[in-house]
């Protein structure tokens, strides 16, 4: 079909409306071909009688209700896939950057993807280990999960996500292959060279599809951008059987210009302005992670969003919280006293990491030691905040225990060096150990035949010592 | 006036807009554009009519032809419907990963019921009897565990002019022909159909007066829902909303589970589907998915099938209730549900009320809420529906819209607290937050089932977990040591109350469901040993020594080392502790002489 329409009705933000227009589908995409030659991309976002509302991903600076001359598709957003997306960079919007040339398609799929079916997805069981001993020990990461980072600006996040996909060991006893997709919504140049580097440097490169949306780029790209990225996270793990970690950052970016966008159509918002729907918007990228009943393959999704002034509550991190499954939080206060990575202990959690664990995953004695590291490190904090008001000299001995597990927690287990890779049998042994440190009643969250089997008080003072030394 | 045929005027999101027609009904489903997407009409104006739809709108042109169906929107009601999972609109979801694959696409038509499974049908009456709507015509085993009776339709009443043979027939085989006082003559098959927004009548509302056993301590123990009984769960993210509507599902003493997955993970849905197919139900011997039907319209399925989600539960269980069943129904989660609510209320343009909900939020979720209850049937049988619905507050925040007003129409509060979580506390219930208004009702149940000693035991607990609260906010002042000793023994046994007895294990063989008799007894122990404590205080024995004997451990790690079928342990260690404590009683005086 190649009607053209001469120019627009009016211009608004990043919204155009043509007038006197028929047989436009809804969420179908438009080629916008300007005057001078250069050509813009719509999606329609309304139909209205013979008017339709277009989207314009590169922005409407410098479109006048003349110079433009406008054709429909006919066709949903969709991405050339095939299995050459590997080691390739593409723009937020889908296309190559890399100056490689048109990705060679086998085939195309709608960036919007379609709901998994509930009966169809397979329910994941399989860690990943990431090397890193809390998250390992503590909120284990499973393969076909959505596990985000919530950290806040000026933190280690990209250092720590940097190192989950150099460390991370998927499926290697069952000889899939491992590739990572990365978007980058609305981060800085720095940021986005510093994983490419990194990348690089660890030799993942070829096995990495990135997806560069930057500070600078329209905002409505920015909206595509995880689409574009899940689309070929699908295609490679679905139909090329691959393991596919996405990386996508930032999320809060992406809610931001999801907000910019929506308030420039009018829409009523909800809280802090964000758009009524943010949540079902949020849950089509995130429930894109799964794994499909007899299909070799999976989609691991490592969201990494910034909370607005270190507000869990702020509607982002909210909402994503009750969309994935659990979250690991990084904290200031670690950070800033030298803890690296400083991954919050308590409000972080893997809703599947139960299952996912024990005999015949990692240990059976997994599920013990976390949940008496998480019970104990509680009490730490109840010890800290009474030592604050009455000082250390009154605790109660349990409690001043409390605090020494509290300290030799935080410097043995929670910090680990960048490039220091913890296997499972190591990190549990080491909490066990850290647990040794308090008196054996006080763990009351393990059996006692487990207990018996693990705790080990002098095991527990050569490591102070050692650390002492 | 010949009207044209109805045509698509807009298309925004899921909001489908149609002009000038009067031909349209409010509620009235219809089939929008020419792949027939299912819709609903929510709008109607002398020139617009408003239609919301619930599948994908990806593609939809103006033009195209809107087809009425003359009908509300309405589930199909017959065997089949048990160990079954649907979407919000009663769709198959097995049917259709047949039909489509594992991504589910747009405007599939399948038979909601399974059209060609034979149930062994026997017949309850005869040619000539009078019926009226409610009443029993047939029966038919549906599960291995439910027994499936067909009803007169609510609105139906008359005499039986054909009746079929027992024997093996589909659900769309003729069973009846019934002949209404006006001569009319219907024909009644194995299933019929219910308008998902209007409640099923029954004869008679029935007070509460049983609670709905989950054997989860903190709920049986200390706040209790009533069959028929509505019950909210609030809490952050990671507080265990889902694993504690899990634990309910799985051991509550209800005939029926329907577990509505609104708006909720994908992940979660598979979950409950394997786990519920693998676990032995302790009531029948069978697969739990034997007397379980799922509806799952997770977060990324359309939102306005979401908003249906809710009502298309309700109304399987009510038709189940009409049986004669106690129905418990898990909606997972409200709050989903809500901002489906807020979602295509702003599509419609609606002046918002409160954080952009509608104004129509609190009469929607009464309405909900109100369709629970206990009740006579229409049959005479007695049956109730039970609601436990998660609520998601924005931000951990109580104060919200839906936690507040979800809070006016149910009677049982049960509050997550994310401090518990942390500490991994689970179920992480508050104790000081939530409550139960059933109690009084169910006092005499207790009573009369477990102990007359249970209620003021029951209050004599939560007396001493209010006791320790104030007194915790004295220590986080000045330290524990300044206390004397009985308040630091308050401190102490409420320790033992929180660790032993409110804590409960989910994936522990024994702790993951306790009967009352054994909470009982845990109470018992827990007081008695409280008492003899404060005896042994007064007489000026060190609490330090008291501590020191190990008992309190031993009372904690109960709940694992006496079985639920042998409860007669707790007399021999109810003996042991007691000459654990005579021993101190013993070494004090010795030391005073």
């Amino acid at each position: 079909m190649s009607l053209q329409y001469i120019g627009l009705h009016s211009i608004s933000g990043s919204l155009v409306v043509l007038d006197h227009v028929k047989g436009v589908q809804f969420d179908e995409m438009a080629r916008i071909v300007l005057d001078d030659g250069t050509e813009r991309t719509g999606r329609v976002a309304m139909l209205e009688g013979d008017k339709a509302i277009l989207q314009v991903f590169e922005g409407t600076n410098g479109l006048s209700l003349s110079n433009s001359r406008t054709q429909f598709t006919g066709r949903p957003m969709e991405m050339p896939l095939s299995g050459d997306l590997l080691g390739r960079v593409f723009t937020g919007a889908g296309r190559p950057s890399d100056g490689l040339g048109e990705v060679m398609p086998e085939t195309f799929r709608d960036i919007n993807g379609q709901p998994l079916n509930p009966v169809s997805r397979q329910y994941p069981r399989n860690y990943i280990q990431t090397g890193i001993s809390s998250i390992d020990c503590l909120m284990t990461l499973i393969r076909g999960q959505k596990l985000p980072i919530f950290s806040g600006t000026g933190l280690s996040h990209n250092k720590l996500a940097v190192q989950i996909v150099q460390q991370a060991k998927i499926a290697k006893e069952q000889g899939g292959e491992f590739a990572v997709v990365f978007a980058a919504m609305g981060i800085q140049n720095d940021v986005a060279d510093y994983f490419r580097r990194s990348f690089a440097e660890s030799g993942v490169l070829q096995n990495v599809v990135m997806f560069l949306n930057l500070a600078n780029d329209p905002i409505v790209e920015r909206i595509i951008t995880p689409r574009c990225a899940l689309t070929a996270a699908e295609y490679l793990a679905y139909e090329k059987h691959m393991h596919i970690l996405v990386v996508m950052t930032d999320m809060t970016a992406y809610a931001e210009a999801l907000r910019e966008f929506s308030s420039s159509k009018g829409e009523i918002p909800g809280r802090k302005g964000y758009p009524g729907y943010l949540y079902s918007d949020l849950a089509s990228l995130y429930e894109r992670a799964g794994i499909i009943e007899g299909r070799e393959g999976s989609v691991t999704q490592l969201p990494i969003l910034t909370m607005p002034n270190d507000d869990i509550t702020h509607p982002v991190p909210d909402l994503t919280g009750y969309i994935t499954e659990g979250q690991i939080v990084l904290d200031r206060g670690l950070e800033q006293s030298g803890v690296y990575p400083p991954i919050s202990v308590l409000p972080s959690l893997s809703r599947l990491m139960k299952d996912g664990i024990g005999e015949g995953y990692t240990r059976a004695d997994h599920a013990a030691v976390a949940n008496q590291l998480f019970a104990a490190y509680a009490q730490v904090q109840d010890a800290r905040s009474l030592a604050s008001v009455i000082g250390e000299e009154e605790l109660s001995p349990l409690d001043r225990k409390y605090l020494e597990f509290g300290k030799y927690f935080e410097k043995c287990f929670l910090s680990q060096g960048f490039d220091e890779n913890r296997s499972m049998e190591e990190t549990l042994d080491l909490g066990w150990t850290l647990l040794s440190l308090l008196p054996e009643s006080a763990l009351d969250r393990v059996d006692d035949q487990v207990l018996k089997a693990h705790y080990d008080p002098e095991k527990a003072q050569a490591l102070v010592e050692k650390v002492r030394e | 006036m010949m009207q044209q045929q109805p045509v698509i005027f807009s298309v925004n999101g899921p909001v489908v807009k149609v002009r000038n027609q009067n031909i349209f009904s409010m509620m009235e489903m219809v089939y929008v554009g020419s792949r027939r997407l299912i819709g609903e009409v929510i709008g109607l104006t002398d020139t617009e009519t408003t239609i919301q739809v619930y599948e994908s709108t990806s593609g939809l042109r103006t033009g195209e032809p809107v087809e009425p169906t003359g009908a509300p929107m309405s589930v199909t009601l017959g065997p089949g419907i048990m160990t079954n999972i649907f979407d919000g609109i009663e769709r198959p979801l097995r049917a259709l990963e047949s039909a489509s694959g594992a991504f589910i696409g747009d405007g599939l038509d399948v038979p909601i019921l399974d059209t060609e499974k034979q149930y062994d049908v026997t017949v309850k009456v005869r040619v000539g009897t009078m019926l009226q709507g409610g009443e029993v015509y047939a029966s038919c085993p549906e599960t291995s565990v439910i027994l499936h009776l067909c009803m007169i339709p609510p609105n139906l009443s008359g005499k039986v002019v054909y009746a079929a043979p027992d024997g093996k027939y589909c659900i769309n085989d003729e069973i009846l022909r019934l002949e209404d006082a006006a001569g009319r003559v219907h024909s009644l098959t194995l299933c019929q159909k219910w308008p998902i927004r209007r409640a099923r009548p029954a004869a008679r509302r029935l007070a509460p007066s049983r609670p709905m056993i989950t054997g989860q301590r903190v709920l049986d123990t200390l706040f209790p829902i009533a069959r028929g009984g509505t019950a909210a769960i609030p809490g952050g993210f990671g507080t265990g909303k889902t694993m504690t509507q899990h634990q309910i599902a799985k051991w509550c003493d209800a005939d029926i589970i329907v577990y509505i997955g609104c708006g909720e993970r994908g992940n979660e849905m598979t979950q409950v589907l394997e786990e519920f197919t693998a676990l032995k139900d302790p009531r029948t011997g069978k697969s739990l998915m034997e007397r379980t039907v799922l509806i799952a319209n997770t977060s990324n399925m359309p939102v306005a099938a979401r908003e249906a989600s809710i009502y298309t539960g309700i109304t399987l269980a009510e038709y189940y209730r009409d049986m004669g069943y106690h129905i418990a129904i898990m909606a997972d989660s409200t709050s989903r549900w809500a901002e489906a609510l807020r979602e295509i209320s702003g599509r419609l343009e609606e002046m918002p009320a409160e954080e952009g909900y509608p104004a129509y939020l609190p009469s929607r979720l009464s309405e909900f809420y109100e369709r629970t209850g206990a009740y006579e049937v229409l049959s005479g049988r007695e049956g109730s529906v039970t609601v436990i619905g998660a609520v998601s507050p924005q931000g951990s925040d109580f104060s919200e819209p839906v936690t507040q007003n979800t809070k006016r129409f149910v009677r049982c509060f049960w509050g997550l607290d994310k401090a518990l979580a942390y500490a991994r506390h689970y179920p992480a219930i508050n104790w000081t937050m939530s409550y139960s208004e059933y109690m009084d009702d169910l006092a005499q149940y207790y009573e009369r089932e477990v102990d007359r000693r249970f209620i003021p035991d029951r209050t004599e607990i939560s007396g001493l977990l209010k006791e320790e609260q104030t007194l915790m906010d004295i220590v986080r002042l000045i330290g524990s040591d300044v206390l004397p000793d009985d308040q630091k023994l308050v401190i102490e046994i409420a320790r033992v109350i929180r660790v032993g007895f409110l804590q409960q294990n989910a994936y522990h063989a024994e702790d993951t469901y306790v009967p009352l008799k054994k909470q009982f007894r845990m109470m018992e122990l827990i007081l008695h040993v409280y008492h003899r404590a404060k005896d042994l205080i007064a007489e000026r024995v060190p609490l330090d020594a008291i501590t020191g004997s190990g008992i309190f451990e031993q009372i904690i790690k109960v709940k694992y080392d006496i079985p639920n079928r042998e409860l007669q342990k707790f007399d021999t260690l109810t003996r042991s502790i007691d000459r654990k404590l005579d021993a101190l009683r013993a070494q004090r005086k010795e030391a005073a002489l």
